[in-house]
This record gives C-alpha cells, structure tokens and sequence, in this order.
C-alpha cells in the first residue's frame, strides 16, 4: 500500500487535469480549481519541511562543534533575525525588514549574479575554441550576436545589430523549436509513463 | 503536460491561437431593437448616437455562467462628435422589467462578457453609450441564456495528437513487454555515468547530485531525482559518500527517499547519511552560493546536474570546474545548454535527460515509451513539412485546423 | 612551460580582473555610444502605446534581488510608460521578492506622475503557485487575490471595480528572470484566454522567448539591460540600463577579445605540437 496509494494518487490526480482540459463542464472545472488551492497548500507547508531541516543541520553542527560551525551561527542568526523583523514589524517601506531587504540581501544576490560575468570571461576564454568547422561558425555567428547586443556593435557597423537579429530570429529559432519538440515529446512520454505508473522511481524504490 | 503539446504545436506551425475561437459559427445573432424612450439628457448637450447591431450569445466552450454580449460602435465613438466615453451594460430577466447596470466598457470596446449568469435563465441586455454628461439613446438584445459544455470544440486536434502519441507510446510498451529487442543510441552522458562515479571513489573524495533549482512539479526535477536514483545506487556500491544540495525541501524529502532506497537496494543501509541530502535556500543565488561553498570545502571528484537550472548554471558548472570535478549535466532549458556544455565534460540535451531513466535501467517498458516517442517526433515532423507545403501554396486552412482554442 | 602554453592556461583570476576593470571604468568615465532600437522592444513600446488612456495592465513581477540589475530598470521604464499614457496597472508577483522590487519601482512612478494607490495601480501581492495562479486568474482575479500585498481588502481600491478576471485586463506584461515567469503567462493566459503578452527577460533567457514572439504569442521583449537601455531610448529618457550600456559594451568586447586571444594561442600551440 505504501507504494500503491501515491500510484493511484498520481493516476487519479493526472487523469483529472488531462480531462479537464477537454471538459470545461462541471465538475471537471471545480476540480481543477480544488487540486490548485491543494497545491497552493502543500507548498507552503512544504516551506515548514525545509525550515525543519536547515535548522536540524546547523543546530547540530553548533551544538557537537561540526566543521566550520561558526558559519551556521551566521546562518542561524541571519534567519532569525530576518524572519523575526519580518513578524514583528512587517515588511513595508521604512520597516527593519525592508531595510535588510534592500541593503543587503539585494547587494549580495546581485553579487552573486554578477559572478556570472567572471565565469563568462573564463569560460569562453577556457572552452571557446574553433576546433571543428562547425565551432568555427558557432564562434564567428556567436562573436556577431554579442557584439549586435550592445551599442559598440552599432558602433563598429551600422548593419551588425541586423545581422545579430538575423541569427536569433532565424537560425537561433529553427534550433530552439527543434529543441523545444524534443522536449516536448519527452515530457509527454515521461508525463504518460507516470501517469500510469510505469515510472515510479521518483516514488523511491523500483 | 498538455499545455507543452499545445505549445509545440503553435511553436510548429507558428500561428496566432486567438483566431480559431473566433471561427466557431456558434454565435446566436439576436434582433436588434430600440428602447422607446427618449435619450437622457443631463445638461442639454446633444447626446451621443447609440451603439448598434446588439447580438448576444453564451461564451462557448466554458463552465457554464457566461454570455458575450457585442455591438457595433456608436457613429460618435472615435469619430463624428467622438464624445463617447464609455458603453454602460444593463441587465434584466424581463423585457418589460427593470434594468439593473452589470458593468461597463471603455470606448473602442465592442464586447462585454458577463461572467455572472445563470445557465438556463433568459437575460435581456441593455446597453448606452455615454458621453461623460449624457446617454444615447439604449438599444436592447434579444433573449440570451448561457449553459455550460461538455467538451471544448477548439481542442479536438489537440485530443487527437494527444490519443495518437498515447497510442504509440502504449503500443511500443505493449511490443517491448513481449520481449522485442529495440535499439537506443548510446547517450555518451550516460555511458560516462559509472565512470563518474568510479573516479570519484578512486580519487577518494564524495559525488555531488544538483538536481536543479525547480519543484516536484517540474517534469525535468522529476527526471532528475529518477537518474539520483541509479547514481545513489552506484555510489552505494562503491561505498562513496553522495552529497545533495537541494532548492526545495520536497525536492530534499523525495532525495532522501530515493537515496536511501538505492542503499538498501545495494545492501548497503548503514552507510546511508541523511544529513547529506539537505535543504539549503529556496533563494536561486544564495542556493548557487551555498552549493559553490559545498564545492569548494568537499572538493567532489564528480559533480551530477541533473533538472531545471537558469542563470546559476555556469556559476555552479564553473565552480565545480575549478576544484577539478568530472562533470555530467542534463536539462531541458535550452537557453543554460551552452554553459553547460562549455563548463562540463558530457552534456544531455533536452529530450536526453527524460531517456535517461530508460536508458539506464534498460527496463523494457520504458525503452518501449522511448521508442513510441520517437515515433511521435517522426509524425510531428511529416505534419511540420506538410504544413510548410500546404501554407506555402495558400491553403491557410491548414492553420486553423493545427491552433488550438 | 613556454610562453603559448601559459597564455592557453591563464590564471582566471587576470581574466576576472581585467573583467572588472572593464566595467568599473565605462561607469565611472561614459563615453555615450548611440543606442539603436531593435525591433522586439519596439513592438513592446508599440504593445503599450497602442492601448487606450484608461486601459488595464497586468504587471507581473517575476524576478528577485539577483535579476533586479537587468529586470528593474525595465520595471523602471515600464511603469513610467505606463503612467504617462494614464493607463492603470494591477500588479501581482509569482515570485515573493517581485512584489517589493515592483511596489518600489511604482511608488517611484506614482510619485512622477501624481498618481494614486487604488486609483491607479494597485500590487495585489504574491501567491505561491506559478501555472496555477495564472489559471486561476482567468477565472477570477478577486477570488484568487482578495487582499493586496499589505493584506487590505480589494473591495476598498476603486481600481479593482469590475475587475473579474483576464477578461477584464488589456494587456499582460511579465517581467521575469526564470520560471514561472514569461513562458507560463504564454502558456495559459495567451494560449487559454487569448491575452495579448510582453515580455521582459534576462538577457542569458531572451534567445528562448524569439519562438514566441514569431510565432505571434509574445506582443514584444525586452532583454536584458541592452532591452531596458532600448526601451528608456523610445521614452526619451535616461535610466540605469542606458548608464549600463557602455560598461556593457566594453565588457562584451573584452570577452570577445578573450576569444580571439584563447584561439591564436591554441592554434599556434597546435601548430608547434605538430
């Protein structure tokens, strides 16, 4: 049964959605509106579920003096003390929250996106080599859409930017589309295969 | 999952999907006739011509409670005096009865919907075009009633894709269950997987499994926590420690169910580690930055990405590059491929990671749905090129008959 | 090790700095490059300038602290566009931090354009969901938002008379860094209740959203900082994203310079292994 009941779930719950799409007559509208509000549910006590975790981890590794303990304080503390500002005195403008909100937990996640500007750099210097004809074309067709981004583009030659636009449009697409059918495809055979119960690794077991 | 057929549908043919609807000649074309009174005049000013050619009918293809109510515009909406400001919609059971104000339209508009009918019950509709000070003259509907459908008409091509590819894929299933032997190209990525795995343990240090930044909702997590299940297994064997960092604490308890069900599976239950599957943020780059840390102190000797990922892909692919990781990676987000590919040494494209659970347990039914997926690709791409023809020559019907309502 | 193998492996901590500089200086000393308008954010301005003064927009905010360098100068330029044409908008946010970011990036317009809170935009906060709060939105707005993001009642905002669902909304614009975002509005509110949708995506995204936008699904897209920059250059005004434009430029010439350095050395390095 342990493994029967979230079968039965899964079949019961997808086989609803699918019909609903095809049947807008009741129930079958209710229906999907009950499973949403459910799923609005789980989620945010799945939130608890996570909460429960981090706090187990780092509570024990300050406790027994785990590796690099310390830094689960700052992870406790930053926690509690966002979460606390947040409680009590809510999360409009000119609040504490807001303040932390917008002096550091902004600074430091765009910080960590800007990393990717790092690891662009390195990459492409790293990986970016015309070793094949066919990475000769994707270097030059990628060297012409960087430079069609930005005005030095412009600046270079006044045709670029249509050049750069030429190849989103047209070779960039055919490729996505194609890429996105795959996708697609697959997700309807993985999606069907759940369904009825075919797949059921993510269920644990065989 | 309907909706990514629907998409790749209008991605193949490229079409507007507002048009179809619009088609169905279901519409209910309803007398027109004219309020006896005269037009109500709040300061003198001349009033606005009415609003003309009022026709009405229930919104096809719905729950029930709806009707669509449409008119021509005034003569003095946007030209002649263009004074019209705004339509104003009554609503009465009676035609002789009292009118009550449902709502209104801006100028320009043509069409109401009232969402707040009764199916089966007869409804007047009254409307005046209003001018800021006075009302023209009102015209009046027909009787409209609404009722509920029991099937959406602008979705009979998607129900047949949808039973054809259910039908192919089941079929396969069927023939692969009675032993046929069918052949799956090797998926470099997966061949590499037990490699990976035994580098690892070989250089004495722990695997780490991403397996994304998305929820149990999303397909690609899902295909990501079934690969988890064959590198636990794996790691199980070989006795090395398997690290996952994960960005949705359902995504963390289903882990540790499967993880911990590739240990048994490996007879191995005592070296399971719960703690070693764990929440870190819900937060995309403080999760990125979490994991980086992780990289950086346990120094994995193969690193897994396995799911959804966005902008933090190359952030993680890099970092992972750095400590000198062997690296897999899979998604269906076409716009991270390249980072991947750059950044790792074996990259699964799109459809590749939903094969790879078939790949890699070799089980006969789910090769079956693989190779019924395949065909289904086959047949998209023969309606892709006759589509192409058919518009190409001027026949347009072809349009309407692959958008979906 | 002899001078081409060291320039094939080069500390990436040279490649990060001269990164930085290449940043830091166009900021500090702007040299001003033209800015051309490209044909996916014109359709955008279009999209918007097209609809009548009093016309209702959903905004919906899908991106957090992370994006914001990219998506809020397009927040930025949107809501003063939006403004200026006297158009009201409803905002909500899929993602949590959308809705603060948003509700900033307004209340800055609102004070612009002396417009007020209920009257003319409201921020009906965030529900956790994704697909499924778009889809309830198209069957009722009220119901799936019954307060706004600071929990007040929605009845009290004179924006949200007769509001019901998206059939009462114009025109959609979702400002997104990554899922639920642009693809999922596409999806349900264009693909199920035929909404006309724009789009402002992070630049690494954009290239994905082109299928959309040709295929007539999307109205128009705003991508990246260089989407932001564009769409300031049409409402004549001076934003963050065109003070980013040059810092950009530099920067992408630099990774290209990279490209083509990391190449002659391979294949000089290539040339002397034979």
């Amino acid at each position: 049964m342990r493994r029967q009941g979230p079968l039965i779930i899964t079949f019961i719950t997808g086989a609803v959605i699918i019909l609903q799409y095809f049947i807008p007559h009741r129930p079958f509208s209710d229906l999907q509106q009950l499973f949403n509000t459910w799923f609005l549910v789980i989620a945010v006590f799945a939130l608890i579920l996570g909460v429960g975790n981090l706090g187990k981890i780092h509570f024990e590794r300050v406790f027994r003096r785990r590796e690099n303990w310390p830094y689960s304080i700052v992870l406790i503390l930053g926690f509690i003390i966002m979460f606390g500002a947040g409680i009590i005195w809510g999360i409009q403008r000119g609040t504490p929250f807001y303040y932390i909100f917008w002096n550091v937990h902004i600074p430091m996640g765009s910080t960590m996106f800007a990393l990717l500007a790092f690891f662009v750099a390195s990459a492409s210097y790293r990986a970016f080599r015309a070793r094949t004809p066919e990475a000769t074309v994707l270097l030059i067709s990628a060297i012409v859409v960087m430079l069609s981004r930005v005005p030095l583009g412009n600046f270079i030659w006044k045709e670029l930017p249509l050049i750069g636009d030429w190849i989103m449009a047209y070779p960039n697409m055919a490729g996505q589309r194609a890429i996105w059918i795959g996708i697609a495809l697959g997700v309807v055979s993985t999606s069907l295969r759940i369904i009825l119960g075919i797949e059921r690794t993510y269920l644990a077991g065989k | 999952m309907f909706n990514m057929l629907l998409l790749l549908l209008l991605l193949a043919i490229g079409v507007n999907s507002t048009t179809y609807i619009e088609s169905l000649n279901l519409t209910l074309v309803l007398q027109t006739s004219t309020f006896p009174e005269t037009p109500q005049m709040l300061h003198g000013t001349a009033p606005p011509a009415p609003p003309t050619d009022i026709t009405g009918q229930d919104r096809p293809n719905d729950a029930g409670g709806r009707t669509v109510v449409s008119w021509t515009k005034s003569a003095d909406d946007g030209q002649g005096k263009n004074s019209v400001q705004e339509y104003v919609v009554f609503r009465s059971t009676n035609i002789d009865g009292e009118f009550t104000e449902i709502g209104t339209a801006r100028k320009g508009v043509q069409e109401f919907v009232d969402i707040s009918t009764t199916d089966g019950v007869e409804y007047y509709y009254m409307i005046k075009a209003f001018d800021g000070e006075s009302f023209s003259e009102p015209v009046l509907s027909g009787a409209i009633t609404s009722s509920a459908q029991w099937f959406h008409v602008g979705r009979v091509n998607m129900l047949v894709a949808v039973l054809i590819l259910s039908f192919l894929i089941l079929w396969f299933i069927q023939r692969a269950k009675k032993g046929e032997e069918l052949y799956i190209r090797p998926i470099a990525g997966l061949e590499a997987v037990d490699d990976a795995v035994g580098r690892a343990t070989e250089m004495g240090r722990p695997i780490m499994y991403i397996p994304g930044i998305m929820d149990m909702d999303n397909i690609q997590t899902i295909a990501g926590v079934i690969i988890l299940s064959r590198v636990a297994r794996k790691a199980a064997e070989y006795e090395c420690p398997i690290l996952v960092p994960t960005c949705k604490s359902i995504v963390m308890s289903a882990a540790q169910e499967t993880v911990k069900e590739a240990y048994l599976d490996a007879g191995r239950p005592d070296s399971y580690d719960a703690d070693k599957i764990r929440y870190l943020t819900d937060d995309q780059f403080g999760y990125a930055a979490g994991v980086d840390g992780m990289m950086m102190r346990e120094k994995p000797g193969a690193v897994f990405f396995m799911g959804c990922f966005y902008a933090e892909s190359l952030i993680l692919a890099e970092t992972g590059h750095s400590v000198g990781a062997i690296q897999i990676a899979g998604t269906a987000q076409p716009s991270q491929l390249p980072f991947f590919v750059t950044a790792c040494d074996y990259t699964l494209i799109g459809e590749e990671l939903f094969a790879a659970s078939a790949y890699l347990s070799k089980q006969p039914l789910l090769l079956g749905s693989l190779k019924g997926q395949d065909w289904g690709k086959g047949l998209l791409i023969i309606i892709l090129i006759i589509g192409i023809i058919l518009v190409s020559f001027g026949f347009q019907q072809v349009v309407g008959w692959l958008t979906v309502g | 090790m002899n001078i081409i193998e060291r320039f094939e492996a080069v500390d990436r901590r040279i490649i990060f700095l001269l990164i930085i500089l290449a940043v830091v200086i166009p900021l500090l000393f702007p040299i001003g490059l033209k800015i051309e308008v490209s044909d996916p954010v014109q359709r955008f301005y279009n999209a918007i300038e097209e609809l009548e003064p009093g016309s209702f927009v959903l905004l919906s905010a899908e991106y957090d602290a992370s994006t914001m360098p990219e998506v809020y100068p397009m927040n930025e330029a949107l809501v003063s566009h939006c403004f200026s044409k006297d158009l009201k908008i409803v905002s909500i946010g899929l993602w949590p931090q959308g809705v603060s970011l948003n509700q900033e990036a307004m209340e800055q317009g609102a004070r612009e354009y002396e417009k007020e809170y209920g009257v003319d935009y409201v921020n009906l906060g965030y529900k956790a969901g994704g697909i499924v709060v778009i889809s309830a939105l198209g069957e009722d707005i009220p119901t799936t938002f019954p307060q706004d993001y600071a929990l007040r009642p929605i009845e009290q905002f004179k924006i949200m008379e007769g509001i019901e669902n998206l059939d009462n909304i114009d025109l959609i614009v979702s400002l997104s860094a990554g899922d639920p975002g642009v693809r999922e509005w596409v999806m349900i509110a264009h693909g199920r209740y035929g909404k006309n949708v724009c789009g402002g995506v992070t630049a690494v995204s954009a290239p994905a959203f082109y299928p959309f936008l040709n295929a007539g699904q999307l109205k128009g897209l705003m991508g990246g900082m260089k989407g932001a920059a564009e769409y300031e250059t049409l409402l004549k005004q001076t934003g963050t994203a065109s003070a980013g434009m040059d810092a950009q430029s530099i920067a992408h010439g630099l990774i290209i310079f990279f490209i083509l350095f990391a190449n002659f050395f391979y294949f000089m390095g290539k040339r002397r292994r034979r």
